[in-house]
């Protein structure tokens, strides 16, 4: 392995918790509903994080827990059971519905996963039920999503057929170019995961080979590896370098030649580094600082450093796998300082102090940043934004020489004024 | 248990950093799992705040429950103070750490720091955003004021003539997310140094506890809003002896009504009364002959407690509309809301379900809807114009202009921001004589954007009744006539001429034919 040097901090953080992985979960599935058992916080937190623009009913809520609640916790089975049965009766289109356990639920002790096996007898052939957990005390931002798939897998059947499963959530469109792409190099039966539909869900067994768009599904490799499913291991699919790894490291699998996928992807990837371009002229040399958000820190710094020449003076991850990361860590520059974990002021000390010139990090920051001067991109956009894929690798570029950009159009603007 | 697609208000403890975030030299060390960091984007994004809010989270994590949460409270406290060096120290409890019961407030109080501590006990699963905001400010007033309380005599609001000085009062409520707060404390402050008052605190907006420890210089408390201040003030009066008014500054009415009552209580003499009718815009925009348009327009009134019962009076009073449902998801003020809509022969509605809301409007159909941004989307999806009057803040309701909603340059902004997505008077009459237009199929809402009209439809009515024109023969006479209309209108009577030859079954259109059209489309 690269010696890249690891460091742990502990203290207050400012990250997203798991809950916050709906806002994703439930545009890739329309057909399920995510129902929050939690508090008034949780509400307001997934709420806020969507941005208040919710042009129709949304397919997610919160059973608040009250007071009475709290009393007793047969109490709180039987609320529950009510407010779903309401949820049903008002949407019965639904077709999965998770319970998504919160930190009060979670401290309570409240057994989602009974609550949902009594749900599932009840409204057996019309409903499924699942829980997870996406609470903050257990969670950060994108390991909700790592919950709600772990829990979908003991409904996925069996099968002996060859495939490729590209697990994690991607933009559909992305989806589509990744299924072409393997088409064209040979591997022909390609299935997702998550599905688009909740109820469309792969089959899987000892001749599936999983390859993860995300690097966040640490759960779900080990519930996959329990079903017999074989990993691929490979760098994450963003910007060139990283996809082409990617896809080399499936075909690698499916005993497809190198020379084949380089047939394949050799256009593609030119492109790419010609779009790449320009944005590599904004952000060469230029100093960059990732605080930990959404575990695509380390996959970001990688892109960003090989492929944009950006220099890395920290790279931070709520988590970190060392061995779904290992790949990664491989390609990234030596002596890179990655640091796990935060205590969050003290790491905006450290961001002063070595002044970069762009800084990754959570809304909360962004602006308070901005107006001591230091530039920022939002890590939320990533997870919004297409990212994934060798065509995407500008627009991914795209995203952190912006606001680079920006800065200097208002400034010469600024200065011309005031000639 | 209750189900909850979108909430009106946040959980007490926003309404606390709501507090802490808007003053100075104050912290708040909030006992929080990962995650309730969320609500510093409100501040940093929706209101563009160019500071982060001054609290820490102590983050705590499941592997932390079976061991030393209290410790782990009690390191993110010294390391706050060492730190941000406040002068007050706010400590409370996010929704789990009160399912945890560390009592930080009370670990805080035993560390032996030579600042004040305010114990905040905020029952998350009762209580909301504005009730935690109003028991923050309460809290941290009576703790900065104990012991002042005990020895001070009572302060009489006339006190300023024995003292020899200007009258001065204290501006309480405004906050961050707070509705047009930043401008109405700017409007008010303006309207009342105009009659010789100074203002002696503003909080909590940019106040410090050193501010707050002040309050009792003024003679007089200003209430601004409701839900943030009037324990506060209720407080203050019980203990101090202070005066506070309770007309909120509103409206043209209102605003006229406040400088009275200021006066009264102040006993001050009012010596520019007859001004006051002249301060701002509205009362003459809305005599114009346009704003006749105005008159019994129906409107659908909903938002906090504050803004509901002034827009329930301008709408009435000041604007001529007809008030078709009126309701507040503000608890704490129902009784009063209740009130207003009975004087309207209404039934208040109170709820915190925007769906609720949303039916209300259906049911009522009005063509105006004064809500929040929530009432914005329902309208939106209704094809109904919507002004928005109330938080919950988006960061639209943070305009880069002076905007407020209090006083005369508020009635002005009020007059724009309701009647604008309106259609104004002459626009309507003409839209009135065009509607048989096919442009105007579905009925043409001009300010609407984004209505759900069947375009489909639309172009194909237009395709049939273009095929079908191509048939009909202008006369000569018909042409003549046609260039005496105006050009700005002479599309329009073009086309509704030519329909309706085509209804009467015409191939020619004559000058006849043209003025036959027009008796028929008046």
């Amino acid at each position: 392995m690269n010696k890249v040097v690891f460091n742990k901090e502990t203290g207050p953080r400012e990250v997203f918790c798991g809950l916050t992985s709906i806002v994703w979960l439930h545009r890739r599935m329309p057909d399920a509903f995510f129902l929050v058992v939690g508090s008034r916080t949780c509400a307001h937190l997934i709420q806020s994080a969507a941005g208040v623009m919710i042009f129709a009913e949304p397919r997610f809520g919160t059973a608040i827990l009250e007071e009475k609640d709290l009393a007793g916790l047969a109490d709180a089975h039987e609320e529950l059971d009510k407010v779903v049965n309401d949820l049903i009766a008002r949407r019965p289109e639904i077709k999965t519905l998770f319970l998504v356990g919160s930190c009060p639920s979670e401290v309570i002790k409240l057994d989602l996963a009974t609550v949902a096996e009594k749900l599932n007898k009840k409204f057996l052939g019309q409903v499924q039920f699942l829980n997870y957990s996406g609470s903050g005390i257990e969670t950060t931002f994108t390991q909700g999503e790592d919950g709600a798939l772990k829990a979908l897998i003991p409904l996925m059947d069996s099968t002996d057929e060859e495939k490729l499963l590209i697990v994690g959530t991607i933009a559909n469109n992305v989806e589509d170019r990744f299924k072409k792409i393997f088409k064209n190099i040979g591997i022909k039966n390609v299935e997702s995961f998550p599905p688009r539909q909740s109820t469309e869900l792969p089959k899987i067994g000892t001749k599936t080979k999983v390859l993860l768009t995300q690097p966040y599904l640490s759960d779900t490799v080990r519930d996959l590896q329990h079903r017999g499913c074989e990993i691929i291991y490979a760098p994450f699919p963003l910007g060139v370098e990283g996809s082409t790894k990617w896809i080399l490291a499936a075909a690698d699998a499916f005993k497809i030649p190198a020379l084949k996928v380089h047939e394949v992807i050799a256009p593609l990837a030119n492109r790419a580094r010609q779009a790449i371009e320009p944005h590599k002229k904004i952000l060469k040399g230029k100093n960059l600082f990732l605080l930990p958000e959404s575990q695509l820190e380390i996959s970001l710094a990688r892109f960003l450093h090989n492929e944009c020449e950006m220099n890395l003076i920290e790279v931070g991850t709520p988590y970190l796998n060392k061995e779904l990361m290992e790949e990664e860590l491989n390609l990234l520059p030596e002596n890179t300082k990655i640091v796990e974990g935060q205590h969050v002021e003290k790491q905006l000390d450290r961001v002063r102090e070595s002044q970069p010139d762009l800084v990754v990090c959570g809304m909360g920051l962004a602006n308070p940043l901005e107006a001591e001067g230091i530039h920022t991109k939002w890590s939320i956009e990533m997870v919004f934004s297409p990212i994934h894929g060798i065509d995407q690798s500008a627009d991914l570029a795209g995203l952190f020489s912006r606001p680079l950009k920006r800065n200097q159009i208002l400034t010469t603007k600024t200065l011309a004024t005031q000639k | 248990m209750e189900l909850t697609l979108w909430t009106y208000e946040g959980p007490p403890h926003v309404g606390a950093m709501r507090i802490a975030s808007s003053m100075k030299d104050l912290h708040y060390v909030l006992h929080a799992p990962q995650g309730d960091t969320y609500a510093d984007l409100l501040f940093t994004m929706i209101e563009r705040r160019g500071k982060r809010p001054p609290v820490t989270y102590t983050t705590f994590q499941a592997r932390d429950l079976g061991g030393d949460t209290a410790e782990l409270v009690k390191r993110n406290i010294s390391e706050s103070v060492e730190r941000f060096k406040p002068k007050a120290l706010l400590i409370g409890e996010s929704c789990t750490a009160e399912l945890i019961q560390d009592q930080p407030g009370a670990l805080a109080k035993g560390m032996g720091f030579d600042i004040p501590i305010v114990n905040l006990e905020l029952p998350a699963y009762s209580k909301k955003e504005n009730w935690g905001a109003s028991e923050t400010f309460y809290q941290l007033i009576r703790t900065l004021l104990k012991e002042a309380a005990s020895e001070n005599s009572k302060i009489s609001p006339q006190r300023w003539k024995e003292l020899g000085r200007r009258p001065k009062v204290n501006l309480l409520g405004p906050t961050l997310l707070g509705f047009r707060c930043r401008d109405d404390v700017i409007e008010i402050q303006r309207i009342l140094s105009e009659q010789g008052i100074d203002t002696n605190v503003v909080s909590p907006l940019n106040s410090s506890p050193d501010d707050i420890k002040r309050l009792i210089d003024a003679d007089l408390n200003i209430c601004l809003y409701l839900e943030i201040a009037e324990a506060s003030c209720e407080w203050l009066k019980r203990n101090f002896g202070m005066e506070y008014t309770t007309t909120i500054p509103i409206g043209i009415e209102n605003t006229i009504n406040f400088i009275n009552e200021v006066h009264k209580k102040l006993d001050l003499p009012l010596t520019n009364k007859d001004e006051l009718e002249n301060k701002s815009k509205l009362p003459w925009y809305s005599k114009s002959v346009d704003s006749n348009y105005l008159t019994g327009k129906r409107v659908f009134i909903f938002g906090d407690g504050t803004h509901v019962i002034a827009a329930a009076k301008i709408a009435k009073e000041e604007l001529g509309f007809e008030v078709v449902g009126l309701g507040t998801y503000s608890r704490e003020i129902a009784r009063k809301v209740r009130g207003v809509a009975k004087d309207l022969n209404l039934e208040a509605l109170i709820t915190n379900n925007y769906l609720e809301v949303e039916d209300a409007i259906k049911k009522t159909s009005p063509e105006l809807v004064l809500g929040t941004q929530m009432e914005r989307h329902s309208a939106k999806r209704l094809g109904i114009p919507c002004a928005v009057i109330s938080t919950p803040m988006h960061v639209q309701d943070v305009p880069a202009r002076y905007s407020p909603q209090m006083g005369w340059e508020g009635a002005n902004v009020i007059f724009d921001d309701w009647v604008h997505p309106l259609m104004m008077g002459l626009e309507e009459h003409l839209i009135d004589m065009f509607k048989h237009d096919f442009e105007f199929v579905d009925g043409h809402q001009s300010h609407l954007g984004h209505t759900a009209v069947n375009t489909e439809e639309n172009k194909n009515n237009s395709q049939n009744i273009e095929s079908c024109i191509k048939e009909i023969i202008w006369t000569d006479s018909g042409k003549a006539e046609l260039t005496k209309v105006p050009f700005f209108v002479r599309g329009k009577v073009k086309t509704n001429t030519e329909k309706y030859a085509l209804s009467k079954g015409l191939v020619e259109i004559s000058d006849e034919t043209l003025y036959d059209a027009k008796a028929f489309f008046s």
